[in-house]
């Protein structure tokens, strides 16, 4: 039985939007139970949305507008990425208006705003938090546009729909090119949503902070909207590594069948990508802020590698 | 003794008069000419003894102006040196030249007494607000700590730097976690600082004028309460001032259980600093296993003593809390399974790569520094400085104990860290130890007042470090003067003067948790 595509992609909005904080629980559930404490629930992220919703909105007087469109930005730039990465099914009619290097723009005009919006009330730590952010994106989107190129020299296309279709197809064996790619989209992956060892999401040391330095003025409905964004950053980050690396299991062109066996499978592999980043963040103490280049300079070089072998060997 | 008498001899010879000690702390006492003041010093410095403390009297009620004092360390021995000054010329030589941790001493003698250091080389108030009428020195006998004091406009001068490049960013007095109020001002290009100033006394609680206003058993519940993490070494460092004013020795058992109360503060406290210190470099596995453990100790200190930070079991005379036999096994019991846990963590701590990266070469205090700032406590011994008055200064039963105090070389923050790893180690064997061998006998003995003019010295070695506390009584035996001197005192100054070299301002949270000082103890 058919179905229409634009149902689909609806669908997978709506469950990039609503589970996007679920994930976050998982996360932080995972590391509760690493550290021996226990957990807030798989549910909490939601409570405090809720509360931040309900919370009213403190500006300051020199906010710019700026300051107040970049929360609907950022949470739109998510929503819209959600659209584009193939996560429950390859057949998205939108997907085909985007290919990946606009994914990677998409993200790179959220993180503009947020930097601007970081500098706009003008306070130190504002400020400080959007210059680390430019240093660690100046570095994190050439590795990952080398990753991803990587992926698309093997599938000879930049389109996110038609790499997933050639893999999950299995027209396309391990490569070590593709292996090499994977390990430098983790690596970037840690450094682009703001997790140890780069960034603590978990921190109120202003002095520390990258991405919540830059976040620190907002209130209300605004930092409900700009952690919820964060969180669906998150997801959609780890359901790109799962689309263009492990796909096995997604729904293919138009077929309802295969819907509830995709969000199986998407659950389940979400769970172990959980289970990775906690192994990661508990056994790693965050580093010192200038070996963050020494880091994605090894994602950009496993990236290279990936490329260089993909030459060389096939 | 000798060698601190020697040189004093040598520098001013006669005209410095000595007098014997009205109590029984082992500490050389001698009046000198004030011109004579900065000559001591320059003495001092000569032989390498640190100044341990600095601070001013108002002696209206013994028929005199001021007094300044300085107390000075050579390993053991203390020497107190005292110039007098008369009400109409209430200046002094600033020793700060010859010594730096007088800098802060004299700023606040000069904000708080009202007395002038001549040569000091910065004006600025320190502890006073700079909205303080000019005229408000609280400590003279003439302030009315009673009357609410007039508010006046004013400005602090803060160091401040201008060029390409340069950015600043306050940070404070309120903070993000649950800590205490002080302001950090630093000058940064890009993330390397270039300079960091420290302002404190948003927590001046008028404490030292407040002891003068209680009676000599009251001051102990007061001096529990000056820095509420090292409630038993204050109090008991009070108790113990007290205690050699008028020559009282508490009953064997009454020591033995202080030190017990001493030790068990000082691994409650480092066992949540280590944790502390982890979380600051986003390791928070440590952090929440340091808190279970740190909350154990507490909470049996609660169901034993009945206060989870012992407060107040410490008074003069002896303590006021006993322990029997179960209680005794109550706590070899859970040592026995904090320490196996504690050994369990540190080895995550040593094993962890990632960590040490962080801890290793960051806010490093060499030796030399650590002595030219007089430094005291954990700081001073991760800095190869082998100070502890429990080892040198030692006061019953520290005497029969033998104590080993770890040293470190390195002076960065992963030396703290291993300093006080090996203290709580050792404390672990001295909690044993006072348990083995803990005398019979009553807790407590009545205490003698000071009834005519006297004075009392301490120095006790606090988790933090050497806390001092020098009491002066007036003619009618009355609280004249309680001079308290916490370690943060000085050790704040180690940490505004160790971060601008060569460290980054993300690392400043690790560098300030690995200092761990009080600001409640500094403010007073």
């Amino acid at each position: 039985m058919n179905i229409n595509p634009y149902i689909i992609e609806f669908l997978q909005v709506a469950v990039v939007i609503g589970l996007a904080p679920a994930f976050v629980g998982w996360i932080r559930m995972l590391k509760c139970w690493f550290q021996g404490r226990t957990t807030a629930g798989l549910f909490q992220p939601y409570r405090d949305l809720r509360k931040l919703f309900s919370k009213e909105i403190v500006l300051a007087h020199n906010a710019s507008w700026i300051f107040r469109f970049t929360p609907y930005l950022l949470f739109g730039t998510a929503v819209l990425a959600g659209a584009i990465i193939p996560i429950l099914s390859i057949d998205l009619p939108l997907a085909a208006t985007a290919d990946v290097i606009v994914l990677i723009a998409l993200f790179a005009i959220a993180r503009f705003f947020l930097a601007l919006a970081g500098m706009d009330i003008g306070t130190a730590f504002g400020g400080m938090g959007s210059s680390r952010e430019m240093m660690i994106a100046s570095l994190a989107e050439p590795a990952m546009l080398m990753a991803i190129f990587t992926v698309s020299l093997a599938n000879k296309s930049t389109s996110l729909a038609e790499i997933v279709q050639v893999i999950n197809s299995g027209q396309m064996m391990l490569r070590p090119s593709l292996a090499f790619a994977f390990i430098a989209f983790i690596l970037i992956t840690l450094a682009e949503t703001g997790r140890i060892p780069v960034d603590n999401p978990a921190t109120h040391l202003e002095l520390t902070m990258i991405h919540e330095a830059m976040i620190l003025e907002y209130s209300g409905r605004h930092l409900a909207l700009v952690e919820w964004a964060s969180m669906m950053k998150l997801y959609l980050f780890v359901s790109l590594a799962i689309a263009v690396f492990t796909p096995w299991g997604i729904a293919v062109k138009g077929s309802l069948a295969g819907l509830p066996a995709a969000i199986g499978f998407m659950i389940a592999k979400l769970g172990i990508a959980g289970l990775i980043i906690v192994l990661i963040e508990t056994g790693l103490a965050k580093m010192r802020i200038f070996r963050v280049p020494d880091f994605l300079g090894v994602a950009f070089l496993m990236a290279t590698l990936g490329m260089l072998s993909f030459f060389i060997l096939d | 003794m000798r060698e601190m008498f020697d040189a004093l001899n040598t520098a001013i010879g006669k005209e410095a008069r000595f007098f014997g000690p009205d109590f029984e702390a082992p500490v050389l006492s001698c009046v000198v000419p004030k011109e004579r003041f900065y000559d001591v010093a320059r003495a001092m410095k000569k032989i390498d003894a640190m100044l341990a403390a600095e601070w001013a009297t108002d002696e209206s009620r013994l028929g005199k102006g001021f007094g300044i004092y300085a107390c000075y360390r050579l390993r053991s021995q203390y020497l107190i040196v005292r110039t007098d000054l008369s009400a109409d010329d209430p200046t002094f030589p600033s020793i700060t030249k010859r010594y730096v941790p007088a800098y802060r001493f004299e700023r606040q003698i000069e904000s708080l007494m009202g007395l002038t250091p001549v040569g000091h080389p910065d004006t600025r108030p320190w502890i006073k607000f700079e909205d303080w009428p000019t005229d408000a020195w609280p400590l003279r006998k003439t302030f009315d700590a009673s009357k609410r004091m007039p508010r006046v406009k004013g400005k602090y001068a803060w160091i401040s730097f201008e060029g390409e490049g340069i950015y600043e960013i306050p940070v404070g007095p309120v903070h993000a976690g649950i800590i205490e109020p002080g302001h950090f001002r630093f000058q940064a290009v890009g993330e390397h600082v270039m300079h960091l100033e420290t302002r404190l006394g948003y927590v001046h609680k008028g404490i030292e004028k407040k002891f003068e206003e209680l009676s000599w058993i009251e001051g102990a519940r007061l001096a529990g309460r000056v820095s509420g993490d090292t409630t038993v070494a204050h109090s008991l460092a009070y108790c113990m001032a007290l205690e050699s004013m008028t020559g009282c020795t508490p009953p064997p058992r009454a020591q033995w259980l202080r030190a017990l109360f001493l030790e068990r503060e000082r691994i409650a406290n480092h066992i949540g600093d280590l944790g502390a210190i982890c979380n600051d470099v986003a390791f928070t596995f440590i952090l929440y296993q340091n808190m279970r453990l740190k909350e154990m100790i507490v909470r049996t200190n609660r169901t034993l003593f009945g206060h989870r930070f012992m407060m107040d079991r410490v008074v003069p005379g002896g303590v006021s809390a006993d322990i029997d036999s179960k209680g005794i096994k109550e706590i070899e019991d859970q040592l026995d399974y904090v320490s196996d846990e504690f050994e369990r963590l540190v080895l995550v701590l040593d094993d962890n790569a990632s960590l040490e990266d962080r801890t290793r070469d960051t806010a490093i205090m060499s030796k030399e520094m650590a002595m030219d700032l007089g430094m005291a406590g954990f700081v001073a011994r991760a800095s190869g400085l082998d100070l502890d008055c429990r080892k040198h200064h030692p006061f019953p039963p520290y005497d029969r104990l033998n104590i080993k105090v770890p040293v470190l070389m390195a002076g960065d923050v992963h030396a703290r860290v291993w300093v006080r790893v090996e203290e709580i180690r050792e404390s672990f064997r001295l909690i044993r130890e006072i348990l083995k061998s803990l005398p019979d006998g009553p807790i407590a003995s009545p205490i003698k007042l000071p009834k005519r003019v006297a004075t009392g010295f301490a120095a006790v070695e606090g988790w933090r470090g050497e806390i001092i506390y020098w009491l002066q009584a007036g003619p009618a035996g009355e609280v004249n003067r309680c001079m308290v001197r916490d370690p943060s005192s000085i050790c704040w100054l180690g940490l505004e003067q160790s971060v601008p070299f060569g460290n980054i301002v993300p690392d400043f949270p690790v560098c300030n948790k690995s200092f761990n000082q009080s600001y409640s103890g500094n403010d007073l």
